[in-house]
Order: C-alpha cells, then structure tokens, then sequence
C-alpha cells in the first residue's frame, strides 16, 4: 500500500545542492584538487625513488623507537615481503594515502573535538554530523566528490577523511571531558585562564584517549583506501580490485595480505609512539 | 591578629535558578526544605556572615551537605555566591572582573583539596611550580622557589618523581606545598586531611599548627570532624543545612553550645583533647606573697586548714611551695618574711596544656597543679576533683572565675 502523502521530493533537492554547488565553487574545487593532486604526486614519486631498503630501515628505526626489538623485526620482514611480491609501489601510494588523510583528519578533528567538549551547544550539531559521516555508505558520497574533484587522489583523500575523522573527534571530546572534575577546579583555583586549562591540564590529562583517537583515525584510513581505490586513488586497493575482477584468489590475497601487514605495522606504532609518557598517567 | 580580614556578609548560593525568588523567601524565614519544596530550588549556603581575622586558622565545621564546601568556594568565586559581599583586605571580590579575579587567585589565595587533585602528568616539582607557571615566572625561578616548599613540608628529594608514586599523607604535602609557593594571604584548606589515615592526619595537623606560627597565613579549613576543629581552630563556625550556627573559639563551642544541634554534636568529643588546663584551673588561694610576715602566712594558712601553700611575689610570679611547718621554724627564728624561708620548687603547667596531658602529671603529684603563663605569673591551681567535675559537666569553668576557690588540699 502506498502511502497516502505524495513522496517528499528530497532526491531532487539534494540533486539541486549539489548542481549548484558544483555550478558556484565546481571550478575552484578542480583547482585545488589539481594542487593537491600534483603535491600527493610528488610524494609518491619521491618515496618511489628513495631505493625501498632505506625506507625499510627508516620503518625500522621508527618501529624500535616506538616498541622494541620484536616490532622492529616484524616489520622488516613484513615489508620485505611486500617488496619480494612486487607491491612495493601500491604500498606506498597505500601509505601515503593514508599518512595524509589522517593528518587531514587530525588537524581538523582535533580543535573540533576541543570545541565541543567546551560547548554543548557544538556537541549538539557535531554529534548527529560524526554519525552520518560514520554510518551513511561511503559510496552516496563517493560518487559526488568525484563531480567535485574528478576522478584521483584527492576524492580518495576527501572520501577518507569523512569517514576517518569522526573517532578523531569523538575521543578527544571525551578525554577532555573525562578530565577530573576536581583537577579543573584546583587549576581554577590557582587562577588558571581558559587557554592554560586547555594545555596545561585537559590536553595533556586527555592524551591517552586522543592518542587512542588518533590511531583509529589511522586504521579507519587504512580500511577507506582500499574502498577508494575504486575511484581512482590506486594503490593496494586497487590490486585488490582487479584481482576481484578477474576472480584472481592468489593476487587478491598477496595484495590482501600486504594492507595487513600495513595495517598491522601502522596500528603498532601509532599505538606506542609517543606513550612512554602515558604510563605517569593514572 | 585581632583585625577583620576577611569579612563574610550574608553570603547566600542558590542552586539551579530563580533564585531571587529564593533570596527572598529566605527573608522570609522559609526553611531551605520549605523552598526546596515550593520552588524546587536548592540553597547552598543561606546568608552566612562572619569575620576572619588576619592570621588565623578559622575552621568552617559542619556535616556533608551543610554548604560547607560551597562556603569555602565562595571565598574563591570557584562558586559564584547569589548574593552577598566578601570583603577581603578592603576589597569586595564579589565584584572583580574575570582578570582581575584570574590575578586574584593567582596572588592572593591558594587551595589544599580534600583528594590532592594534582596533576598526574607532573612530576612533584612541576606540580608544585603550577601556579608559579600560570603567573608566568621564570622557570628557573618558579623550580627554585618549588624546590624551598618541598623542603618546607619535608619531601626534598622527591622533586622529580610522580604523584601517584606517592602515599597519600606525601601527596598532600605536595597539594600544601603547591598552595604554598604562591605565597597567598590566604589558604583555603578543603577538608585536607579527611582522606587521610588518623596517624598521618594527626602528624599533618601538628605540622599546619607548626606552619601556621611561622608562616602566619590567613588559613580558612573545612573538616566534618569537630576533634579536627576544636584542635586546630582559632575560630571555628559551624554550619548545618547551609546556616552558620554557631561562631566563636572552640571552647565557646564547647562549652556554651549555641543550640541543641551544637550540642549534639559535641557530646561526640573527646573533652580531654579539647579543654586545656586553662579552661579548668581554680582561682588559687589562699596564697602567701613573699613580703608577708611569717606569722601572717601561717595564720592564712591555719585558717584555711592546710599544711603548705604557693607563694608569689609582688607581680603574682610564682616563687615556691612553703610549707606550715617550715614557716612555723622561722616564726621562732630571725627570719621576718614568707620570702625569706626555704622554699620548694614545684612543677608547674602551662595554661594551653590539655586536659589529656595533664592526667598524667596529676596523678604523680600530690599538690594541685599551678598554671604559669610565658611570664611566670600564676593564673590558677589545676586540682584532680576539678578535671574530673569538667569532664563530667561537659563544660568547664574559663580562665579560673568559677565562683568555688579552691582549697589547697592538704598533703606532705
């Protein structure tokens, strides 16, 4: 049975916005996707040329800087085998996708995760923002963003950021919030002012949870590459794509396998960095 | 000591709007439950008014939820009074802008918190530097002058560990250092030692009241323990249901009970910590003074029906016990004067002794105690029927004008 109103035109309306929006800042979208397009390039091309056995000892170094000797080895081995299975390009066109897409993200989920722990009247509009974000398929709004940016690098980037940022957001705004209540009023008392408060007590007290924010920003990243590769972003995704396409199991899975290791070797570190202070919390 | 500070005028909160509606209700001699039921609003603190004196230790007493702490946040806008006036020092902070109470807090007060509430990604030091810091003094001037708090409050050496390697009694040694470096008029104590074991509470106590004679800070401690209060307190108010009850010097409160909420609740001290041998002591007489005759001393003391008695010189200084006897061989002899005779040395008491420490000494002496202020005067005798009739009266009789006179029980 129908239902007896007439259906509400939303389908035309949101068409309308987007028309209009690509018909008013369409051009300037296209440049500054060209920009950022020829500097992502650039990167890669520079990651490209830099021989992949320096690379892995610079991961090295980072891993047993942030862990110990286990992670080191681990991720020796583990991008050895990626440049043994000759996917060493599509790692780091992967990697670089996902490097800047989360710092995209933090920049600018940090301060917004701030704002709204300090106003809820931001929470409030924030909130059901982070969950249609989060829950509305990446695919409605991947088609979009490419009439935006054409097809590449910066929709995939674009497209990640939406769906990365909101844990960003979110954990920051509930470390800040889960700041002591009695450690803010003593800051107060010794006639702390607003910004102070924010950097010398809430940020700091609030670490262990952005940092955990933080690093599933990163994983979130890492699983929208592979969906964004689909637009045109390449990369390890990519390979799996056409692995798909051509119902090829073993490319599937020795792509499959790398995002993995990548995955695995990114959430370790992002994890340990910088957390030899995070144990003097409480 | 002896000038208003801080002066507390009808200081009113009101909790969760219309709250002049409340203010006025309040006027009208409506009952916090009475407005909690009509309006729905809750009343912190109801027109407290009292005066802190420069220096001194004026402990704010009352149970949990008797608007205690909120009082106490009040002083440093932490909450914001309804209503009233707080002067401090000639000026009403009720009124200072948002700077101008920023610099306030900075250099004028500091507060001590009942859970320490340092910051646990600093180590000692840096926590004891942080309101050096939010007043942007150097860094090598505020970890100098952090450094000298430790070494007040005893925990040099401990500069660079964390709080939560610490014991409780440390860390709030800690919270009284860091309140402390900012050299404030004024410490504002929240319950500071509550959370801490009674051994170590004891010892923190004896330190703030050792503190407090060298430092001389204006210090304003909230505790729900009444021993705490009547132990530390210069002054003391008592609060219930967010009214101050009561003011006055702990043993007021002891022993002129405003109420018969005050009273109830003293019935739970130990008097024997609380009341001192001032509060006790009788008026001593008779007493010998050394430009007596001898024949005159003896006759006072026939009369009186004892066998010895203290003799005091012109300026009521107490010289020495004589006894009947004694002056009874020099009547015969050449000597003229009480003060000419032999005389014994005594063991005497200070006026602030307390009744606890004093037991003691009174069971092992067999002559009432004399009490000697600083400047050796006798101000009265401590007899063991009168420690016994204060405790069992639960009041005590002040600085010795109780009617009864004390008989100097004859012993030797």
């Amino acid at each position: 049975m129908a239902f007896p109103l007439p259906k509400l035109p939303l389908s035309q309306w949101i068409d309308a916005i987007v028309n209009w929006l690509e018909a008013t800042i369409g051009p300037f979208l296209t440049d500054v996707s060209n920009v950022v397009q020829a500097v992502v390039n650039a990167i890669i091309q520079f990651l490209n040329w830099v021989p992949p056995w320096l690379l892995i000892i610079v991961f090295a170094i980072i891993a047993y800087r942030a862990g110990k000797w286990k992670l080191a080895l681990g991720t020796v081995i583990g991008l050895l085998l990626i440049w043994d299975l000759q996917l060493w390009r599509d790692l780091i066109t992967t990697f670089v996708l996902v490097i800047l897409s989360a710092l995209v993200s933090v920049v600018i989920g940090l301060p917004i995760g701030i704002w709204s722990a300090r106003s809820r009247g931001v929470y409030r509009v924030v909130s059901p923002i982070l969950d249609l974000m989060q829950t509305m398929p990446s695919f409605v709004y991947l088609v979009p963003v490419l009439i935006f940016f054409n097809i590449g690098l910066v929709p995939a980037i674009f497209a990640t950021v939406v769906f990365a940022m909101p844990p960003t957001i979110r954990l920051t705004r509930l470390g800040i919030l889960h700041v002591p209540v009695d450690l803010v009023e003593a800051a107060r008392a010794f006639g702390t002012n607003d910004s102070q408060l924010l950097w010398k007590v809430q940020i700091p007290i609030a670490m262990p949870n952005i940092k955990a924010g933080i690093n599933q920003t990163i994983m979130l990243s890492l699983s929208m590459v592979v969906i964004a590769s689909m637009i045109g972003a390449g990369g390890l995704g990519a390979d799996v794509m056409s692995a798909l396409q051509t119902l090829n199991v073993g490319q599937g899975f020795e792509a499959g396998i790398s995002i993995v290791i990548l995955a695995v070797i990114m959430d370790r570190v992002s994890q340990k960095l910088g957390g030899r202070n995070a144990n003097v919390t409480k | 000591m002896g000038e208003p500070y801080i002066e507390v005028h009808k200081v009113t909160k009101v909790f969760g709007g219309r709250s002049e509606q409340a203010i006025q209700m309040l006027e009208n001699g409506k009952s916090k439950e009475e407005i909690r039921q009509a309006i729905g609003v809750n009343v912190g603190v109801d027109r407290a008014t009292f005066t802190i004196e420069r220096g001194e230790l004026f402990v704010i007493m009352g149970l949990s939820g008797s608007g205690k702490s909120t009082l106490l946040r009040c002083l440093n806008r932490l909450i914001e009074p309804t209503a009233g006036s707080i002067v401090i020092d000639g000026t009403d902070i009720t009124t200072l802008r948002k700077a101008e109470l920023l610099k306030f807090r900075q250099r004028t007060m500091a507060m001590v918190f009942q859970n320490f509430a340092l910051l646990p990604h600093r180590t000692v030091i840096d926590n004891v530097a942080y309101g050096l810091e939010i007043q942007g003094i150097s860094k090598s001037e505020r970890l100098e002058r952090a450094k000298e708090q430790l070494k007040i409050v005893g925990l040099e050496g401990y500069e660079n560990q964390y709080p939560h390697n610490l014991s409780g009694g440390m860390q709030q040694r800690v919270g009284l250092a860091r309140a402390l470096a900012n050299d404030p008029e004024i410490l504002l104590m929240d319950e500071a030692f509550s959370a801490l074991d009674p051994l170590i509470r004891d010892d923190m106590q004896n330190e703030l009241i050792n503190l407090q004679h060298k430092l001389q800070k204006t210090i304003v401690f909230i505790t729900h323990d009444l021993n705490e209060a009547l132990k530390l307190g210069d002054h003391i108010a008592l609060m219930k249901d967010g009214v101050v009850v009561q003011t006055g010097r702990p043993d007021d409160i002891i022993s002129n009970p405003a109420n018969e909420y005050v009273e109830r609740f003293i019935r739970g001290v130990n008097l024997s910590k609380v009341l001192t041998a001032a509060d006790v002591m009788k008026r001593p007489s008779p007493l010998l003074r050394v430009r007596d005759g001898v024949r005159v001393g003896l006759r006072k003391l026939n009369e009186a029906g004892l066998s010895s008695g203290f003799v005091v010189d012109d300026e009521q200084r107490l010289m020495g016990l004589v006894s009947a006897e004694v002056l009874a061989k020099s009547a015969k002899g050449p000597m003229q004067m009480v003060g000419e005779c032999e005389l014994r040395p005594v063991t005497t008491i200070k006026p602030e002794t307390s009744l606890e420490d004093l037991f003691q000494l009174v069971v092992e002496t067999n002559y009432p105690m004399p009490v000697v202020a600083e400047d050796g005067k006798l101000q009265g005798l401590v007899l063991k029927s009168s420690i016994l009739e204060a405790l069992a009266s639960q009041g005590g009789e002040r600085n010795g004008v109780s009617a009864s006179e004390a008989p100097v029980i004859p012993v030797d």
